[in-house]
């Protein structure tokens, strides 16, 4: 902890680069941001930085905190459905032979080589109407329809006179398994860093003293792995609460969410003040979760190895 | 496509650092003959005809370097912090207005563009630039219904069927961006696509909402994909984007409702400080020259507004409804343009509230 002071040069020559790149690329941005949070507009172009709160009383319109809502509990359902998906996924390439860990953890990390608008896209190809799944459905109706032909009960139609297809997309669901599935791979990461750790021989003390699978599992592992659980919750819920292509490529007529009026402040709207003052509202709720996740670390420290 | 409603994005607070830094590359200006032969041109994707910049450098010995941009918004923020070197730019309308009101377009010297005779009066005083003082027309186009010719009941000539009916539920695309869908509404309701009125924007804001369980989506800018996929049957859309669909799907057309669409119109403008402004009007005025125009029009299949080009076109091209809706239904066109901050709010919190309802 002293070092620093002992070498100075090697300090400074170690820290100078990211320091620069994280004033440049964070805090000044950021920095201009919040500035605009608190400025008016003037005509087209300009905007004047009055100090004024007009923006953030705006941003507290029931409208806005309908949508905010909205946001927080689609991104709470699609982190749940990472965490309940992700955390046997997780388990299972910890556990895995040695040589089958690496490709495991390859064939999730694999579809983040790809660009999450062009994975979203793809999203649309499987989903719609005439979209993989409803061919698949569809064979699969023509094959049962068949089936039935020959046996002598084709007449009586009993899976319908034609296929219909299934509707699965532009809807709300179809926006949680885009999020859900842009963001899988940062719930099965560090659930997988916490379960690798985890030392085994607890698991077999406690199957040893009589506890049972279940109750082994959450009387010991869960409470062991809960470090990598929030981690996971708090990496995937962020980004799901800003996103904004995913509602506008799967959603519906009604699957707007705060990153999507965020965006139109910045675009169409052409009102930059608010979609700060926005912006910076789902900021605090952000860091508001970060205190939460170090406030819930720090108690459990007793637990941690 | 082309969206010509996206209004800027900018950061006013930039303008200063701007404008000195524009004060710092300010160089004296040459005299004119004095050009090199070269002009700068920024342009949309495929929006030019094959040989077009090749003839007007057999034609004028200028060589015409071509740079392009996706969008309006793209077009409009390169510009602002200072023009980078272009001579000539093609904004749609909005824009062209925008940019008039941010003072970033040298007005245009007539007497050196004489192919503007070429070009239809009726395109000679729009509202968005009186006069055409800053800008020419280089193309215009419409916003109407695309629609599978198979199961729509014969054409769908109302925007009824889109925003005030349940026969096609569930079939209906519309565009995804506040102003336009709002604003056709409005010309649903027989107001004004430009109404600045906040109870008229409010009854298009009831209009979609009780209309809402019929639509599908609130497409961003893919309907034509929508509907060549089957997905839905109906889409609001450019025309642009319906014409490329409808080459491949015999199924599918295109029209423009009688109570009017949106019309749109890119022009050609010389932006502030550009290097070249002899070279870009002569750019400008071999655009419009009958064969030029002709050329390109036939290779891009937007609506010419060049008269003399037109009439060495054969007929696939110029009555092709598509393309040149029938006149009394362009009378009732109406072309967006620039409403101020102030409506533009207007807009968006009533487009807020349709999704959110």
């Amino acid at each position: 902890m002293e070092s620093w002071r002992k070498n100075p040069v090697v300090f400074w020559a170690l820290n100078l680069p990211p320091s620069i790149w994280l004033v440049a690329f964070f805090i000044l941005p950021l920095g201009l941001v919040w500035l605009i949070s608190f400025g008016e507009k003037q005509g087209l172009i300009d905007i004047a930085i009055t100090g004024t709160l007009d923006n953030y009383v705006r941003a507290l319109e029931p409208i806005y905190l309908q949508i905010f809502w909205k946001s927080f509990v689609m991104a709470g359902i699609a982190t749940l459905i990472c965490l309940v998906v992700g955390y046997p996924v997780a388990f299972a390439i910890a556990f895995a032979p040695d040589r089958w860990k690496t490709l495991l953890l390859m064939a999730v990390v694999l579809p983040f080589w790809i660009n999450a608008l062009i994975r979203t896209y793809a999203l649309i190809a499987v989903f719609r109407t005439r979209g993989h799944i409803n061919f698949g459905l569809e064979w699969l109706w023509e094959q049962a329809t068949a089936i039935l032909d020959l046996i002598g009960l084709g007449g009586l139609q009993l899976l319908g006179e034609r296929f219909v297809p299934v509707e699965l997309l532009y809807n709300n669901t179809a926006v949680s398994l885009g999020i859900v599935y842009a963001f899988f791979p940062f719930m099965v990461l560090p659930l997988y860093a916490n379960i690798e750790k985890l030392d085994r021989s607890y698991i077999e003390a406690s199957l040893d003293l009589g506890a049972g699978q279940f109750r082994t599992f959450w009387k010991v592992v869960f409470p062991l792995t809960w470090h990598g659980v929030l981690s996971g919750i708090i990496i995937v819920f962020i980004p799901a609460l800003g996103a904004f292509f995913i509602p506008e490529l799967l959603g519906g007529t009604d699957s707007q969410l705060i990153g999507n009026v965020i965006e139109r402040q910045f675009k169409s709207a052409n009102d930059w003040p608010f979609g700060a003052a926005l912006s910076f509202l789902l900021m605090y709720l952000t860091f508001g979760a970060l205190a939460l996740r170090a406030l819930a670390g720090g108690r459990s420290k007793g637990v941690d190895t | 496509m082309r969206n010509p409603l996206k209004p800027v994005s900018r950061r006013g607070f930039l303008a200063g650092s701007a404008a000195v830094a524009a004060g710092i590359t300010f160089l004296p200006k040459k005299g004119w003959s004095a050009e090199e032969p070269l002009v700068n041109f920024y342009n949309w994707d495929t929006y030019i005809g094959e040989t077009t910049l090749d003839d007007f450098q057999k034609a004028t010995g200028i060589e015409a370097k071509m740079d392009l941009f996706a969008d309006n918004d793209e077009l409009f923020a390169k510009l602002k912090e200072g023009n980078p070197g272009y001579d000539v730019i093609v904004p749609t309308n909005d824009y062209v207005e925008r940019m008039i009101v941010a003072d970033m377009l040298v007005p245009l010297d007539h007497s050196a563009i004489p192919n503007k005779a070429n070009i239809d009066p009726v395109h000679m005083d729009p509202a968005f630039d009186p006069g055409r003082k800053f800008s020419l027309p280089y193309m215009w186009g419409t916003i109407g219904i695309g629609y599978r010719k198979s199961v729509v009941d014969g054409t769908p000539d109302s925007w009824k069927w889109l925003f005030d009916s349940d026969k096609y539920s569930g079939r209906v695309a519309m565009l995804g961006e506040a102003s336009t869908v709002l604003g056709i509404g409005l010309k649903y309701l027989g107001k004004s696509l430009n109404s600045k009125d906040p109870a008229e924007i409010a009854a298009a804001e009831a209009l979609l909402i009780k209309q809402k369980p019929h639509i599908k989506v609130f497409a961003d800018d893919n309907g034509q994909d929508l509907l060549l996929s089957g997905e839905v049957d109906l889409t609001m859309e450019w025309n642009g984007d319906i014409l490329q669909v409808m080459e491949e799907d015999d199924d599918i057309s295109y029209v423009v409702p009688n109570e009017g669409g949106l019309l749109w119109e890119d022009t050609l403008c010389i932006p502030k400080d550009a290097p070249h402004p002899e070279n870009a009007h002569k750019l400008i005025n071999f655009i419009l020259d009958a064969e030029a125009g002709a050329a390109i029009a036939d290779f891009i299949q937007y609506a010419s507004p060049n008269k003399a080009a037109k009439a060495l076109m054969d007929e696939s091209y110029t009555k092709n409804p598509a393309i040149f809706p029938p006149d009394e239904v362009i009378a009732r066109c109406e072309t967006a343009i620039y409403l101020g901050e102030e409506a533009t709010r207007l807009y968006d919190e009533a487009w807020t509230r349709v999704q959110a309802a």
